[in-house]
């Protein structure tokens, strides 16, 4: 590590050659580990004099040259879609940093829109197999004793561009933009469950949402769930965004992100699944044989390296390789890079909080030699769950699962330093 | 000392149990509201309302409702094709319909119910959705043209691909279903 040579300078020997790339690539780029592309203030004496700024104000603003933007996707291959026809955004995981989301870059799934929902008139109806029944407003929810925790939500469809076709357009947004971490706040499940005397006979929990369709899923009323799953009402501090689930939803933390129903307004305790649409025909994978694995609701051990990923350019010498990496079973506890294809691996520095059920930083110094290579990240998580290969992944599920895709992704570097998406 | 009275240890366990504090937030539902908003229908029937519905109305029905997104014979359109796909489900091209993959007609009751025609959810009658989920299975071949589906008809109706799910042995013990088909 310390023979890596230092970071190419801005007024170094590519500098010409990188100006022409500023322009072709203009502000795609803008994390580390990438060509240095040299500023437009060659000397200090270039450097604008400062001057007096606008007014403080109520809100803070992105800075005018920051770009950061979900994507819309409809299926795969569907992507940048009229949000008319989209059903997902996707979080640009490339352009951000650390481990939290910001609130409004929160990776949506919504099922039939995004309804507004007035707190004053959307109520909340705990029954079933339980000694009582209750109607619940946001008022009470916020009364009650509260939890915070950082956790991710990740769709179950997260990866699944990967499924069956390589497209070396692809960038990690549209890879593996299904995913985000906050801090949620709420009250825990098993108190609203306390409050309406829940039957302990009750194995399942019906959660419906108030959005137009009525998203509607069985929850297992297992004692981890019991034990971690909470109605939100707040996301990094502030109430719920309408796309988020405003005025509350549910968290579910660690399984796949439709059961985490937004606008919940309902909440049914039974002793059997409900066997909605969306845990019969939508959220199950097929498996080469024709049969369909279903209530695969934990999101597995995953990762992946987000810069340098796909479209981006780097150059030869010092590269930073950063990424994230999650599990729904727990705690990250390791996470190897291969920068050979998968020959060599070498173990990652996690970053900052290591949290379980969040997404978890990596990095790793780097020295690129300049010859063309692939690169590629692998987690363990704290149950000893390893991120399967793409390879060891389809060879269990086929490739129409079309759902729970966690394998190492591959990012395929050529003689140019361009950074491609690769399937193998 | 007190606390080891075995009543007082026992009054406070159910403390713990049952908060005292339901009284505190919200209000007890009425059976009346409650039977408004519980509308999940069960794989065996129960939950589904009176009523019941023809394939010919339902094909009416379909047409003004429904034809649009998912074409005329539920080929497909803007959105999900409804029909077909039987025998496709272990090919390298799996179509996955109402005929070949869902496992309930009680689900489809409940879908149409809730969450369709996608402008105007909720819209349709009981009657109304008995006949457009009738016209739906009709077209995939499950029940003849003169059928008329009710609560109990949908219950009793073997959809093709029922069999055709595997659930995580993590949740086996929860599913009374598959437990029941073991012993």
């Amino acid at each position: 590590m310390n023979k890596l040579s230092p970071p190419v300078s801005a007024a170094g020997k590519k500098g010409a050659l990188s100006r022409r790339k500023l322009l072709s690539v203009g502000s795609g780029s803008v994390a580390g580990g990438l060509v240095a592309h040299p500023a437009i203030a060659g000397s200090l004496a270039d450097v604008p004099q400062r001057g007096v700024g606008v007014p403080v104000g109520a809100t803070s603003e992105r800075s005018e040259f920051v770009e950061l933007a979900r994507i819309t996707e409809a299926t795969p291959g569907k992507r940048n879609v009229d949000p008319l026809d989209a059903i997902n955004s996707k979080t640009p995981l490339h352009k951000l940093d650390g481990t939290i989301t910001p609130s409004d870059l929160h990776y949506e799934r919504s099922h039939s829109g995004i309804p507004s929902l007035d707190p004053k008139t959307h109520r909340l109806l705990v029954h079933g197999m339980s000694e009582r029944s209750l109607v619940l407003d946001l008022g009470d929810l916020r009364r009650m004793p509260s939890i915070s925790r950082v956790a991710f939500i990740e769709c179950s469809g997260n990866g699944w561009e990967n499924w069956k076709n390589d497209d070396d357009t692809l960038t990690v947004q549209h890879t593996h933009g299904l995913i985000s971490t906050h801090e949620w706040t709420g009250v825990r499940l098993s108190y609203i469950a306390g409050l309406v005397g829940r039957d302990a006979a009750s194995t399942w929990m019906l959660a419906e949402g108030g959005d137009a369709s009525g998203m509607a899923r069985s929850i297992p009323m297992t004692e981890e769930i019991l034990d971690e799953a909470m109605i939100a009402y707040a996301q990094n501090g502030e109430p719920l965004r309408p796309a988020h689930g405003y005025p509350m939803r549910l968290l579910v933390p660690g399984w796949e992100g439709n059961l985490s129903v937004k606008w919940l307004r309902r909440l049914k305790f039974g002793d059997r699944p409900f066997y909605t649409r969306w845990e019969t025909s939508r959220y199950t994978s097929l498996m080469p044989d024709g049969r369909a694995r279903q209530f695969q609701l934990r999101q597995e051990v995953n990762s992946v390296i987000t810069s340098p990923s796909g479209m981006m350019e780097i150059a030869p010498g010092y590269n930073r390789i950063t990424g994230l990496a999650w599990s729904g079973h727990g705690a990250v506890s390791k996470v190897e890079i291969s920068t050979d294809a998968g020959r060599t691996w070498q173990e990652a520095r996690l970053n900052g909080l290591v949290l379980p059920k969040a997404q978890t930083r990596f990095q790793l110094e780097w020295h690129w030699d300049g010859n063309p290579t692939f690169i590629t990240s692998r987690a363990t998580d704290e149950k000893g769950h390893v991120q399967p290969t793409r390879e060891a992944l389809i060879e269990q599920m086929g490739n129409n699962a079309l759902f729970h895709y966690n394998g190492q992704q591959i990012w395929r570097i050529n003689a140019e330093g361009n950074v491609r998406h690769a399937l193998a | 000392m007190r606390w080891r009275d075995p009543i007082i240890v026992a009054g406070l366990a159910a403390l713990l149990a049952t908060p005292a504090f339901a009284q505190e937030f919200g209000r007890e539902a009425t059976p009346e509201e409650v039977a408004l908003w519980d509308i999940d229908p069960r794989p065996d029937g129960s939950g589904l309302p009176p009523g019941r519905g023809s394939v010919a109305d339902g094909r009416e029905l379909y047409a003004v409702h429904c034809a649009a997104c998912h074409g005329e014979k539920g080929e497909g359109g803007p959105n999900d094709r409804l029909v077909g796909g039987r025998g496709s489900l272990d090919t390298a091209a799996p179509v996955k319909t109402v005929g070949s993959y869902w496992p309930y007609a009680t689900t489809l009751y409940d879908y149409i119910h809730r969450a369709m025609p996608y402008f105007d959810p909720g819209s349709l009658t009981p009657d109304e959705t008995y006949a457009v989920a009738a016209y739906i299975l009709n077209m995939n071949g499950i029940v003849p043209d003169d059928a008329e589906l009710d609560a109990a008809a949908m219950a009793a109706l073997e959809m093709p691909n029922r069999h055709g799910f595997v659930p995580e042995p993590e949740f086996a013990p929860l599913l009374p279903e598959v437990t029941e088909a073991r012993d």
